[in-house]
């Protein structure tokens, strides 16, 4: 049996990419499939697989949901207060930088790396050196409250000011990224728009409304998006920062899964957790395609 | 010729399948156990071992040319000066004992020393006998890992009336599993220089309760809202839950849980209430201190700007080596209504089932266990690590308890109680959350008490009823 040229290039390119399909499947979808499966067994990491339980372990999860004082029942509406607060102050902050460093022509690159490095800087790092400025007493940003004749904060241990204080630093991490996002978006959008409503008498005000803004929108779904599940998945700063605390007013959904399943040993109920995150985590990003999307010719 | 693609398409799916399954559902992911400040030890390392280990080789040698050497497997998490002190044990016991070799691995990092415990003994490979901490007997006993010690070459009333009483925890279900070679205890820090600067005799710490809150308070120095100096933080994230489950409730006349296990007592009564308050009463009346001002609870005192700090004999070796200039000392815990108490922990050592299925292999591990944790094993060790020896014996040797730094903790083993813990993390968290509500947010201390108390009792129905 002779293969024409084109089948023998399809069959190639479907032979290298089976490798990294093999990849995929192997070790991300495969594990991710068992987590499903975990979810409804009682395993614990001693005595490995353990009997098929149904859904108990979702059943414990509501019963934990409703008691006193519940860390699970926090982690959830911390999480999505996380991504209220979190994901617009993202967008508005990056977009408005990365206007004003599309216009910068001197030192370019130096404001963008300045704006990119706490993005490539370890999540750990960053929660030690931001637990010192956000120290009782002693920080820096008390030491500034101080000077400025305000009232010293115990921002982390403070139970209404811990969240904002923990997303203020994950806004901080990884503006750098929407940022570059946003600029590779901006320069996208053909000088001859600008230039025709200009012509038309357009201000910039109107210039910013009705032509950056619209020909930005793939870019703001897809940062939307994607923040939106950065936030969902919030962990590592908070582990780190608060560990949840005080009073749960800082954990995530993440954080019980990680404390359950590695701390306490429950992996069933840890992955039937993890199974529900990512049923929000799909729900919420269909939504948002849809809601958001529009395509926009001009 | 469209099927071609299919077929093509069809044979790299079976193809994937055929790897799918060769990967077949392998055992259990696995996890590190923050056993609070296990990883946060560190202490000094003094001498070699290589003269003990040159004689060990040649009798292990000698042995081995007549032909039946035992080899057995000793396993403990990476921490150089336990593995120096074990390395030394071993070479002394492998001279005595010259048909019994002892392989050490001390490659596995804290981190995954649990995940490789559960990958290898149920597989009936890995280690003989096996260090672990206290608090994970529970789940190790009933993943089947562990053996119950002999009764006759362990007798449960010689152990009960030579080591520590805190060594109670290692009975389960009234057999022995488990013993330790050396133990730590909770004691008072006190920061001489401090002490002398608010007033008070370095010489004199605190010695009760009451006298306790006297002087944390006349050390405190406040510059308006702000510290100057913290008489004593009371961080429940740090050391201090202990104090209040097996120290304070003690003295108020409440123990903590009853005598099988099964029921939190906290809030048992009035007595309960009361350590609770007082508990509380350092941040709240005394305002001695701010819990959760420093990053890690011991930082404050390192720093020199704390007064009064409770915590292990673990933490000497941290101090020395980060604050090495810290003039302080160490007295015992403060008594109160004539009760001494304190809370111990410790890293002990079991049989594994692996042992237990060969008869020669399991008269090796015994022997092994037996040697490690005499008295003499127990005084080599605390020269290493800073440990304390668990046996009663050891801990009384008179230079031990004349230790400026040492003594107290030492003095701590005779009436020192570790707590069975289920869950540790949980069991802390609980106290966390009721301290927290109302330092923070006002709640009623009374109903915060009772709330924590149930969240841990429900921790321990489950697990007894998972038991049956």
């Amino acid at each position: 049996m002779k293969l024409t040229l084109r089948r023998r290039q399809i069959f190639w390119a479907y032979l290298f990419l089976s490798v990294s399909l093999v990849f995929f499947v192997a070790i991300r979808w495969y594990p991710t499939l068992l987590a499903f499966n975990i979810s409804f067994r009682d395993w614990n990491v001693f005595e490995g697989a353990g009997d098929w339980v149904g859904a108990a372990n979702y059943a414990d999860i509501w019963e934990d949901f409703q008691k006193p004082r519940s860390s699970i029942r926090s982690a959830f509406w911390n999480t999505g207060r996380y991504v209220l607060l979190g994901v617009p102050l993202q967008l508005v902050l990056a977009l408005s930088v990365a206007l004003l460093l599309d216009r910068v022509r001197l030192w370019a690159g130096f404001f963008r790396a300045a704006y990119f490095v706490p993005f490539v800087t370890s999540a750990v790092a960053v929660a030690f050196v931001w637990n010192w400025l956000y120290a009782p007493q002693v920080g820096l940003l008390n030491q500034m409250l101080k000077l400025l004749g305000l009232p010293m904060q115990t921002f982390l241990r403070d139970p209404d000011l811990a969240l904002p204080a923990i997303t203020v630093v994950a806004v901080w991490r990884s503006v750098g990224f929407a940022i570059i996002i946003f600029l590779a978006g901006l320069q996208q959008i053909p000088d001859i728009y600008y230039e025709a409503a200009q012509i038309d008498g357009a201000n910039s005000w109107q210039r910013f409304w009705r032509i950056t803004l619209p020909l930005l929108n793939p870019v703001i779904v897809y940062l939307a998006v994607l923040q939106t599940i950065d936030f969902l998945r919030m962990f590592d700063l908070v582990l780190n920062m608060t560990n949840g605390g005080p009073l749960n007013s800082t954990t995530t959904v993440v954080l019980e899964v990680y404390n359950e399943g590695f701390s306490s040993y429950n992996m069933g109920y840890a992955a039937a957790l993890t199974v529900i995150l990512f049923g929000v985590i799909l729900l919420i990003t269909v939504l948002q395609l849809r809601v958001l999307s529009r395509r926009v010719e001009y | 010729m469209r099927h071609k693609t299919r077929y093509i398409l069809s044979s790299l799916l079976v193809l994937l399948a055929l790897l799918l399954s060769a990967c077949a559902p392998a055992a259990a992911p696995a996890a590190p156990a923050p056993a609070a400040e296990a990883t946060a030890e560190e202490a000094p390392v003094e001498a070699t071992a290589e003269a003990a280990a040159e004689a060990a080789a040649e009798a292990t040698e000698a042995a081995a040319a007549e032909g039946d050497v035992v080899e057995i497997e000793y396993w403990q998490y990476s921490f150089d000066a336990r593995i120096e002190a074990m390395n030394q044990l071993i070479a002394q016991f492998e001279a005595e004992n010259p048909t019994i070799k002892v392989i050490h691995n001390s490659d596995v990092p804290y981190d995954d020393f649990i995940n490789k415990i559960a990958a290898s003994v149920p597989a009936g490979v890995g280690p003989d006998v096996v260090s672990l901490f206290y608090g994970w007997q529970p789940a190790w006993i009933d993943a089947g890992y562990l053996t119950p010690l002999s009764e006759e070459v362990f007798p449960p009333d010689t152990v009960r009336s030579t080591f520590s009483p805190m060594v109670e925890a290692s009975f389960f279900d009234g057999k022995l599993y488990t013993l330790p070679t050396a133990v730590r205890t909770l004691a008072l820090m006190y920061n001489k220089d401090l002490m002398a600067a608010a007033g008070l005799d370095p010489e004199n710490p605190p010695r009760t309760l009451d006298e306790l809150k006297d002087q944390a308070v006349k050390c405190t120095v406040k510059n308006g809202d702000e510290f100057e100096v913290y008489g004593l933080i009371v961080n429940p994230e740090g050391q201090a839950h202990h104090w209040f489950r097996e120290v304070l409730l003690r003295q108020f006349g409440q123990q903590p849980y009853s005598d099988d296990n099964t029921q939190v007592l906290w809030n048992a009564s009035e007595g309960g209430y009361e350590a609770w308050e007082t508990f509380l009463s350092f941040e709240r009346e005394l305002g001695t201190g701010v819990a959760g001002t420093f990053e890690n609870d011991q930082d404050g005192f390192l720093a020199g700007d704390v007064c009064f700090h409770i915590d292990g004999s673990f933490r000497l070796g941290n101090i020395a080596s980060n604050a090495p200039d810290l003039n302080f000392g160490v007295v015992e815990l403060p008594e109160h209504n004539g009760i001494k108490s304190t809370f111990g922990s410790y890293w002990t050592h079991g049989i594994t089932s692996k042992a237990a299925a060969d008869p020669a292999r399991l008269a090796a591990a015994e022997k092994f266990l037996q040697f490690i944790t005499t008295p003499a094993a127990g005084t080599l060790w605390v020269g290493i690590t800073g440990e304390l020896p668990a046996q009663l014996e050891a801990a009384s040797d008179p230079a031990l308890l004349s230790d400026p730094k040492l003594g107290a903790f030492a003095a701590g083993l005779a009436y020192a109680q570790s707590t069975f813990f289920v869950d540790e993390s949980k069991d802390r968290q609980a106290i966390l959350d009721a301290y927290d509500a109302v330092v923070l947010t006002d709640a009623d201390p009374r109903a915060e008490l009772d709330i924590a108390v149930g969240t841990v009792q429900d921790l321990l129905d489950e697990f007894w009823s998972s038991r049956q």
